[in-house]
Formats: structure tokens, sequence, C-alpha cells
């Protein structure tokens, strides 16, 4: 078919032709970014801690009635009611394993040291996420240990909340040990925290930190272990339990560390949380983001769809008239069917190149504005094929009403 | 007349049912997309204290140096020495130190169990630096800070929740097992974003339930239970070494009448860095920062990203949305050209044409308007999906967001209907009436 004709007749709707060309390149332009969006939180929220979530819960609280931190004998104190709670949460039924530790992945609280190669660098090699607890934490989160030992009863060290010192031995996540020692084993080397050193003993595959940054970085996987036995105001405790169990060993945990000693504050809301609930609070953000947008996207596609329909069925009214001269010289309904296809197709082409460049040009804003990674050329790509094929199904109906025009239109008066 | 096109607004509107349900649902989605994003973005984002927030400034000091600082700016919180130093100078009409504190308290009668409770260990200058509102009694005075007196002020629901609705001034309350003092109780007071404690990240938290002397809560030894940030040689055993070392941790505020006190306070801070500088305390040039409540809040990006791009985000789709009203409305009214034709050569003027015409436009908003109230309303009731407890409790819909939404979707779709009307008014008489 001849375009000639279909520009000709374009010309006589410029306004129609312009509000129809904006509204395709705005919606490409928002949808593309919307989308790309949305596959960022959905890859954040689907990268792995690391450790076997499944069956895993923590509980946090605070000590009342307690020595005051430095007071003599308060370590002690603390550390023995640290030990009686961590054999009455081990006796509890259907509870495999129990561990001591300052946080856990997607936590939230969590504590950060610069790490040097020598005691006198300037500025840290990496920023590291230190977690703190006994031999038996990493067999309590299930992570993986894929070179040298973990750490036996002997290594771990009770420690006040305030002192500082660095445990002799530490264990670090792979993702860390590249990043100190590149293309060479960690295991044996030292490395320094405030000048102080430590000498790495084991490497675990995958550790995430406990805070999530808002966007994927190698760096959130930067951690390493202590053997350290925290005593302080406050305990935290990781919990283990075998398959099926969780929901009655918590809701056993709460009178059972009461009845060993009421002296304590358990948040009513925060103290006792599963691993799956740390994961949803964590990603709650990221989660109604994507839906949000989602939910935007769909709508704005629907409502671009909708003013196709509307101003394309407005066109085929006021053309009844050429549509029947046309029939009634020969034209068949498949010519008047193409003619709308075609001259939308040329309305969308147009109105999908300005919107390419304004997706790449709100998209460079983002990255401006916000931490936010250029967009893949595939997903303006995507979005145009998308729209062009909207604005195709959009026509379809108008188009095939115009198609069914009787030849018998062009007598009558328009 | 106004009656008469409001009504002729309405049989058109009835006339393309398909047209106009297409135009109001466009409307209605739009503004309620805006609206719902708007209330939570105007819940985080606004001044939390207007009538004060250029008086109150937040003074910073680099105790770090240029290798450890944040990207040469300061921390975003004093080390103890530093904190207690500008206290002692008192160079600002009031001042207050402060940082978060989580203690057990022990409820009387039968209920022997322990609950927490969260604060903040304050000086007495925080009350009427941040005006916070009594429902019984007051703050503590100097003399009290001086005296590291055992009193407390308790937030109002926490009064209820240990004394029931009482004026408990005077009695006594176990915190962490040490007694204090009741003076006073606050009215709910709970500034929204929590500015005078940026540097902790719960700007959104639930009001606190009470505040102590911070001179009485080092004595007795309470903790931060906000952020502790450490960098450099940091070498500590014991709490004092702690205290001694560069962590930040406590949260200054003071208050400064007039730009001229700020300048001043500004010069007295580079000439306390200079002396540091000299005593061997700070190994670098002065490096301060006073910042008033405004600029803190916007430097400390209190406002949630995903709030400000879901604004945004929901803005485009509006806009979309007003887009493609304009095409149907122009498709609806040159749908009539014909009648338009009938009336402009039976003498109706073209300013009648404009009048008739966006009435009838703004009979569209209103019902686009309707729609936009109820499918905000049910958003609002969707929004704890979408944003963190804390943020989504913010939201809610009030009387101005009601009027906003009704007035946008309105304005919105008289000003979409201007270049549709301009055609319409422009319709030549003569050539309708001929082509009929």
């Amino acid at each position: 078919m001849n375009a000639h004709p279909i520009l000709a007749a374009l010309r006589r709707h410029k306004a129609g032709v312009i509000l129809i060309a904006l509204q395709i390149a705005l919606t490409l332009a928002i949808v593309c970014n919307a989308i790309f969006i949305i596959g960022q939180r959905i890859d954040r929220v689907n990268r792995p801690t690391g450790i076997d979530e499944a069956n895993l819960f923590v509980v946090s609280q605070q000590w009342v009635g307690t020595p005051e931190s430095g007071a003599p004998g308060a370590v002690d104190t603390i550390d023995s009611l640290v030990r009686a709670d961590l054999d009455t949460l081990r006796r509890l039924p259907g509870v495999e394993s129990v561990a001591p530790v300052n946080s856990v992945p997607l936590f939230g609280s969590s504590h950060v040291n610069g790490i040097t190669l020598t005691p006198d660098q300037k500025n840290s090699t990496l920023s590291a996420t230190i977690y703190e607890g006994d031999d038996k934490l990493m067999s309590t989160l299930g992570v993986q240990l894929i070179a040298g030992r973990a750490f036996t009863a002997a290594d771990v060290l009770r420690m006040d909340f305030h002192d500082d010192t660095l445990p002799p031995s530490v264990i670090v996540s792979q993702a860390a040990a590249e990043k100190l020692f590149p293309n060479q084993s960690a295991i044996g080397k030292t490395i320094y925290s405030d000048s102080k050193p430590t000498t790495i003993v084991g490497e675990v595959k995958l550790l995430e930190s406990s805070m999530a940054e808002s966007f994927a970085k190698d760096s959130d996987y930067y951690t390493i272990i202590e053997p350290v036995r925290q005593v302080g105001d406050n305990s935290r405790y990781v919990v283990k339990t075998r398959p099926g169990q969780q929901a009655a060993a918590m809701a056993a945990t709460r009178d059972a560390l009461f009845a060993a000693n009421p002296q304590r504050v358990i948040d009513s809301e925060r103290g006792i949380l599963s691993f799956a609930q740390i994961r949803y609070a964590a990603y709650r953000a990221d989660r109604g983001m994507a839906i949000l947008m989602a939910v935007v996207c769909l709508i704005m596609l629907c409502v671009t769809a909708a003013g196709i329909v509307g101003l394309t069925s407005f066109w085929v009214g006021q053309r009844h008239r050429q549509i029947g001269v046309r029939r009634a010289l020969g034209a068949r309904k498949s010519d008047i069917l193409h003619y709308f296809q075609i001259e939308n197709l040329m309305i969308a082409g147009g109105g999908v190149v300005v919107g390419v460049v304004l997706a790449v040009g709100l998209n460079l804003w983002l990255m401006s504005q916000y931490e936010m990674p250029r967009m893949p050329v595939m997903y303006v790509l995507i979005g145009m094929v998308a729209l062009l094929a909207l604005g195709q199904a959009a026509v379809f109906v108008p188009a095939r009403r115009a198609s069914r025009v009787s030849p018998i239109e062009a007598t009558r008066a328009a | 007349m106004f009656a008469y096109y409001f009504e002729l607004g309405l049989r058109s509107l009835r006339r393309n049912p398909a047209l106009t349900a297409l135009m109001v649902m466009a409307i209605g989605f739009g503004v309620a997309a805006s609206m719902i994003t708007f209330s939570v973005f105007r819940a985080v984002s606004g001044n939390p204290i207007p009538q004060k927030s250029a008086q109150l400034f937040t003074p910073q000091l680099d105790g770090w140096g240029p290798q450890q600082n944040l990207k040469g700016e300061p921390p975003d919180a004093l080390s103890y020495t530093d904190a207690i130093a500008l206290m002692r100078a008192h160079e600002a009409s009031r001042q207050t130190l402060l940082y978060a504190v989580h203690v057990s308290v022990m409820p009387g009668g039968s209920r022997s169990l322990p609950v927490g409770a969260n604060g903040y260990a304050v000086y007495g200058d925080f009350f009427p630096m941040f005006e916070v509102p009594f429902r019984y009694g007051s703050g503590w005075s100097a003399a009290d800070d001086d005296g590291r007196a055992a009193v407390v002020v308790l937030s109002e629901a926490f009064n209820q929740k240990m004394f029931g609705d009482t004026d408990s001034v005077g009695r006594e309350i176990t915190l962490n097992g040490h007694d204090y003092r009741i003076v006073g109780v606050a009215r709910h007071w709970n500034p929204q974003p929590r500015f005078f404690a940026a540097f902790d990240n719960d700007n959104f938290d639930e009001s606190s339930d009470f505040y102590v002397p911070f001179t009485r809560a080092l004595d007795v030894q309470i903790d931060t239970y906000g952020r502790n940030s450490c960098r450099g040689n940091v070498d500590f055993k014991t709490r004092d070494a702690w205290l001694r070392s560069s962590c930040v941790w406590v949260m200054p505020w003071v208050e400064l009448d007039s730009a001229a006190d700020a300048s001043r306070y500004k010069q007295f801070l580079e000439r306390y860095a200079a002396d540091q500088q000299r005593a061997g305390r700070f190994g670098w040039a002065p490096n301060v920062r006073l910042r008033d409540v405004v600029q803190w809040l916007e430097y400390r990006k209190v406002v949630p990203p995903e709030t400000r791009i879901s604004l945004l985000v929901a803005l485009g789709f509006f806009v979309i949305c007003m887009v493609n009203t304009i095409g149907l409305l122009l498709a609806k009214f040159m749908r009539r050209a014909g009648e338009i034709g009938v009336r402009r050569a039976l003498g109706a003027a073209r300013s009648e044409m404009y009048k008739q015409f966006l009435i009838e436009a703004g009979t569209v908003g209103l019902a686009g308007g309707v729609l936009g109230l109820a499918l905000t309303a049910l958003g609002m009731l969707g929004i704890g999906h979408l944003f963190q407890p804390q943020i989504a409790r913010l939201a809610h819909l009030d009387v101005s967001l009601m009027a906003m939404t009704l007035l946008t979707a309105i304005v919105a779709t008289v000003l979409a209907a201007l270049y549709p009307t301009w055609r319409a008014a422009h319709v030549q008489p003569a050539w309708q009436l001929k082509s009929n």
C-alpha cells in the first residue's frame, strides 16, 4: 500500500496524531524505566544470603538488673546467664542447635570494620561486616566452609561490649578473601583491623552482610566471622530447629526463657523473629516498589490503549463517507483494515522514536539522582516492540469496524 | 446558565458512555496514583518544626581527619569529648546533647515482667528548644543537669501505660533498676521526620517514651541504643576508654536566634577545632559544619528514595492520563461539530461555546475526581504493602487530601480541555451547516 495518502490524511489531524504519538512516547519512557526498576528489585530480593534460611529463628533480648558494663565481675555474671540461656534453648523440643550472635544477614543492625593488609596502611582495603558468635554459629547458620578450618570451643573468647580486642583467628567470606588476596589462598594470612593483627583460619563460600544496601554490590558479601561471645546488656541468639518444628519451638521460647530467668525484656513484636520474617521486613520496600511499578505500568498501558481506541474510533466515525467511497471504488475490506493498521503503525513508530530518546534521558537522569545503573538496551527494544504491538492490538477493533462500512455509505450525506 | 451547561454536560456524558467511562477512568486512576504517592511523600518530606527550623542548628566537627571522614564531610555526630567541650563552652543561647537510650521498666502491681522503653538522654534545654508541649509539670532546669539529678519526663502515652490517665508528677519510676522522680508529662509530640536524632536511622518511629538527663544517664552508664560509629586507630577495652575515643554517637543541637549568632557560632567551632589542632588532638585543619534543620534533613537524605521515585512515576502516569484526556475530549467535542454549527448559526457567541465546553470538561473532571477519591481511599488500605509500616502509618486520607484530589482532577481536566474547546469554538457554522 502506498504511504502517501495516509500521510496526507494524517496532516489533516495533526492534533490527534501528536497526542497519540506523545502518549506512546511518554508511556514507553516510563514503562521501560519502571520495568528496569522492577527487574533490579527482583534481582536484589532473590540474591542469596549464604545461610540455610529454613528452620532458623532469632531471639533478641535485654537483661534487667545485671551489673553495669565494666563493673567487677560483670562479664562473668552475664556470661553465665548467656550460657544458661543457650542451654535452655538447646533443650527446647525440636531445636537442633543454638548459637549466640551479634546479628544475622538482612537483620539491619551491623558492625562494620575497616580491614587493612599492613598495620600502618592509611586507607582500608575493604569494609567488612563482622559477625560474632561461638563455635556453633557456622553450623547453626549452615554456612559452607570451603577452605581452612571451622572454629573450635578453644577459639571462642568472651568479650565485654566495649572491648575492642581482636581475636587471634577469624574466618572470612570468599568475596572478602578474593578482595584481600586476589588469586591466592587467604588461609594463614594476617590481616589488620585498627592496626591489630589476626589470622585467617577459614573461608566460607557465601555470607551476606546484615545491612541490605539499596542495590546489589560485591561489598554486600564482604563479611568476617569472629569467634567471640559478646557479653553486654543485650543478647541475641540464633536457633536452628528440625524441619516442621519451628513454629512450636518459637512459641515455647518466650516462656522457657522467662521460666529460667524472668529478669529480661523480650520485645513482643521484634523479640522473636523467624528468618522468613526477617527477610520479609528487609525487602519490604523493594517488594512494595516492584508492586507499585507493576500496577502503574499495567494501568498506564491500558490507558494508552484506551486512548488509541477512543481517537481511532472518532476518526473512523468522521471518515465513514470516505471509507464508503473507497469501498464503492473497489477497495476490499482488508484494504480498509490495513489502512488503519498502517496509519497506527506510522503514528506509533513516530511516538516510539521520541519515546526511546525520552526513556534514555529519564534513565540518565535517574542515574544522576539515585544510585541506579545504566539500563540495558534490551529493555528499550522490548519496550518498543511492546508498544507497537499494543498500538496494533488497540487499533484492531475500530479498524475492523471501519472495514465493515458498507459501500452504500458513499451515497449518503455525511 | 451554569446550571444549564452543567446539565448539558451531564447529558453529553450519557450520550457516549464508553468514551466518557474511558476519560473518567483515566482521570480517576491518574489522580489516585498521584495522590497516594504524594500523601506518603508529603508525610516524609515535611518540615518537622517549621516555626523554628531556621534557628536550630546541629554543629559538626571533624574528629576523624581527611583519611577517615565521609569524603571530606565531618562525621554526622560528635565524639563524647567534643560534645562535652561544646556544651561547657556554652556559646549558644540554648543547647543540648542527646542520644537514644533503651531501658527496662518494672511496672508496679501484679504484672511482674519488666517491659522495654525507648527514650532519649537530653539536657534541660531540649524541651524549650524543640517546643515540647507539656500536659503536667515541665522539663528540668540547668541546675538539675549540673546536679546530675535523677529526674525524668514521660510521654503522655507512656504515662498512661504506667500510671493510667493521672498526673504522675512527683511520683517515682524505676528505669534499669534506678529510681527517677517524674517532673513532667509531655503531651503527644513526635515530629516527623525525627530531625533531632537523624544520625540514628529511625526517622519515622513512634514517639519516644521518656527523657532523662544526659548527665544522669552517663553516671548510671546507660549506653547509646542508637548508632555508634568508629574510625581510625581505636583501641579500647573499657567503657571509659570508649568514651575518650573518637567514636561518634552524641547528637548536639544549638539554638541561635539570628544569622549573626549563627556565623559567630561557626567561628567558635573553627576556633575550637584550631585549638584541638594546636593541642595535637586533630592532625588536620579545622573542618566544621553548622546546618539548620532543613539543611540537616537534606544532608542526611531522610526522605526515602522509594517515595521520591514512586511520586515521579505517579506524576508521569498522571501526565499520560492528561494527554489521553486531551485526545478523548477532542474526539468528543469535534463529534458535535454539527451541533456547534447550529448553535453558532442561531446566534450563540463564541464565549458561550467556551463556557459550555469548559463546564462540560469540569463535569468530566468532577466524575474523575470522585472515582479518584474512591481509588485513593482504596489505595490507602493497601499502602502498608508498598511502604515500610512506619512510613505507611504517616499517610492518611484527610480533608485537605480529599479536597486536593477533587480540585486536581477538575483543574487538570479543565486545563486539558483548553485546546479541544478552542477547536470547538472555532468551528465554522457555515461550513458545518453546508456539509449537513
